[in-house]
């Protein structure tokens, strides 16, 4: 306690440079504390709408189905396993059949993907239900970065040409219902979502599906025929953890850079300390103090940086944050091409992990950067120290 | 008398009209050839300029075909080579061989209106479809027979045609490709008709994707050679480096 009260007078005392030395480092916590709030953020907002639009609560894919490698997916289509077919009727869980195809929009060649879904479906937010709406042409829902991307607008019909099962040209003109406005990629770039029955039909695959999506309260069939492939979420949400960890990873330079700064004044204001105190720490020791005992005094002193710092960040950082969290932070037009499902405003997530993690962090680098220079008082000796002498 | 004899004229009129299988044998037996080597010139009628890109190719019946680029300097050294139902091609700039497969079968070849998979089609007719003939017609003042191709088995590229035959040098002279549902998808025209080799050749041919917008694309076959020695290393991977 009395260390406490003594590093404390200390540091107060030293006025300007004390404070100087606290503003700096709370900025630091408070933009690495912002910085990965956005990150867990967008991370939290991405996973939730890919879960909602496309993931749902775990999907099953026919074996053969590689969602990268289109040199599969032309077979990646087959009878669904009873164990799912009797999720599909209990509204449990939809089939998705995933045809390739081209389509013709002003004439220009597209290549796409054409999608089928029973527009009856509750297990995933697409508003597959428009699809039912149209009876003498076939509906078509399209995304808004393909509408973009075509220049299709709703009530536009379009040409779309696919291959059969059996290899054969085939080639209908659709009619767009609807243009969703959805900030998963996935469901939307180069797709055009059609009737399942629709598509089974005219691509000569009765009843068949490439993959299968859970609802999110659904639990998993205890066993499924082979054929068919389980996907946790932990493997649907894979790509996206991977490309925030690897966005974090290219924050993570500034981190180093502001909290470099931050603990570069603190080693010179320590540095300082230990040159302007000599004759003090000399009387300490005279006074019956262990070096060790010193070392810790000015070790504590400048660990109260990051003590004080924290309480200044908290002053103008937690209104920041709560104001931040609210109100969201309004992305540029670029950021779509990022391939997060973060739409146009993004709600950082500051939670106590990364607040308290943040604090440790800098704490424990504070104390390190405070300590090295003190090893110095252990080779002082207390008469060289009472004259003014640095040995 | 009179009456019987009015009985027999539709009866020669008929006879004279070949079946559509025997029209195409002998649309195969001039066009078909177990190897043929030909130069080429193709012209990219884009919308807003023309590209002309001069090729060779060496193809082996249906299962193996050969192509280098020459011309202009960009696609100068570009190879391609399909195998059976695979494709590959390579690209001197990156020096690297790729699976041309799925999605990018789809796409167009160097801009112009053939895919990919147009350019591995490459079947005797007869072999694929049946033929009905439905007429006759004047196409490129030529007396030429209508028929209707009908794919005899599921998994043919189109399951109908329709091919328009000189009845003299039995030459296609126009063809047009339907989708399953009937749309019609692809139409080739002969613009002009040259003696190569001892065969008719199409000299000119447009090539049009009538799904797209544009003015075609145009091939002129600039010489051709029929059942030429070709050596089996040229349909192979190793040659698309060299």
């Amino acid at each position: 306690m009395l260390m406490f009260k003594l590093a404390l007078r200390n540091i107060l005392g030293a006025g300007l440079r004390t404070w100087l030395n606290v503003i700096v480092l709370s900025f630091s916590f408070v933009a690495i504390i912002y910085m990965q709030g956005i990150y867990d953020g967008m991370q939290d907002q991405a996973s939730q709408a890919e879960i909602q639009f496309a993931y749902g609560g775990g999907q099953y894919w026919h074996a053969a189905y590689d969602p990268y490698d289109p040199f599969s997916l032309q077979d990646s289509h087959g009878k669904i396993a009873p164990e799912l077919q009797d999720k599909i009727n209990d509204g449990e869980a939809t089939p998705v059949l995933i045809v390739q195809g081209s389509m013709y929009p002003n004439g220009r060649l597209k290549p796409v993907l054409l999608k089928g879904i029973d527009p009856a479906q509750k297990t995933v937010a697409i508003p597959s239900a428009v699809l039912a709406k149209e009876k003498d042409a076939i509906p078509a829902l399209i995304g808004a970065r393909t509408a973009r991307n075509s220049g299709l607008k709703i009530g536009d019909y379009v040409t779309i040409r696919w291959r059969d099962a059996n290899g054969t040209f085939d080639a209908q003109e659709v009619k767009i219902m609807e243009i969703m406005n959805t900030l998963v990629q996935s469901i939307d770039n180069g797709q055009i979502w059609m009737p399942l029955e629709q598509l089974r039909q005219l691509s000569g695959m009765p009843d068949e599906a490439t993959l299968v999506i859970l609802g999110q309260e659904t639990d998993s069939p205890a066993q499924v025929s082979l054929g068919w492939v389980h996907k946790d979420m932990d493997f649907l949400l894979k790509d996206l953890k991977q490309l925030v960890k690897t966005k974090t990873i290219g924050a993570s330079v500034m981190y180093i850079a502001l909290l470099l700064l931050a603990m570069l004044a603190i080693f010179d204001t320590q540095v300082l300390s230990l040159f302007r105190r000599r004759k003090e720490i000399g009387t300490l020791v005279s006074l019956g103090m262990t070096r060790v005992q010193v070392i810790k005094l000015f070790t504590f002193e400048g660990a109260m940086h990051g003590i004080l710092a924290a309480g200044v960040a908290a002053l103008y950082g937690i209104p920041l944050f709560i104001y931040s969290a609210k109100a969201g932070w309004k992305l540029p037009q670029v950021t779509e091409g990022y391939g997060l499902s973060i739409g146009q405003t993004l709600f950082p997530v500051f939670g106590a992990g990364l607040v308290v993690g943040t604090i440790f962090l800098v704490m424990i680098t504070v104390t390190i950067v405070s300590y090295l220079p003190t090893r110095r008082i252990l080779k002082l000796k207390p008469t060289d120290a009472l004259r003014g002498k640095m040995s | 008398m009179k009456s019987l004899l009015f009985l027999l004229v539709p009866v020669f009129a008929f006879a004279q009209v070949p079946s559509g299988e025997e029209i195409l044998k002998k649309v195969d037996e001039n066009s078909w050839a177990k190897t043929r080597i030909f130069t080429s010139k193709m012209i990219v009628q884009g919308r807003r300029a023309t590209r002309t890109i001069t090729s060779k190719s060496w193809v082996k019946g249906d299962e193996a075909a050969f192509t280098e680029y020459l011309a202009p300097a960009r696609e100068k050294g570009i190879k391609m080579l399909k195998m059976e139902d695979q494709l590959w091609t390579y690209s001197p700039q990156t020096d690297r061989i790729i699976r041309i497969s799925g999605h990018m079968l789809r796409q167009s070849v160097m801009g112009s209106d053939l895919s990919y998979e147009d350019m591995m089609e490459d079947a005797e007719i007869v072999k694929k479809y049946d033929a009905k003939v439905e007429g006759s017609e004047v196409v490129l003042d030529c007396e030429c027979w209508v028929l209707l191709l009908s794919a005899k088995d599921k998994d043919a590229a189109y399951q109908s045609r329709k091919v328009w035959v000189d009845k003299e040098r039995y030459i296609i002279l126009k063809e047009e490709r339907y989708a399953k549902s009937g749309k019609l998808l692809k139409r080739t025209e002969i613009l002009s008709v040259r003696r190569m080799g001892g065969r008719w050749v199409a000299g000119e041919i447009l090539f049009r994707d009538l799904l797209k917008s544009g003015k075609g694309t145009k091939f002129i076959i600039e010489s051709v050679e029929y059942n030429a020695d070709i050596p089996d290393y040229i349909f192979s991977k190793a040659s698309l480096r060299k």
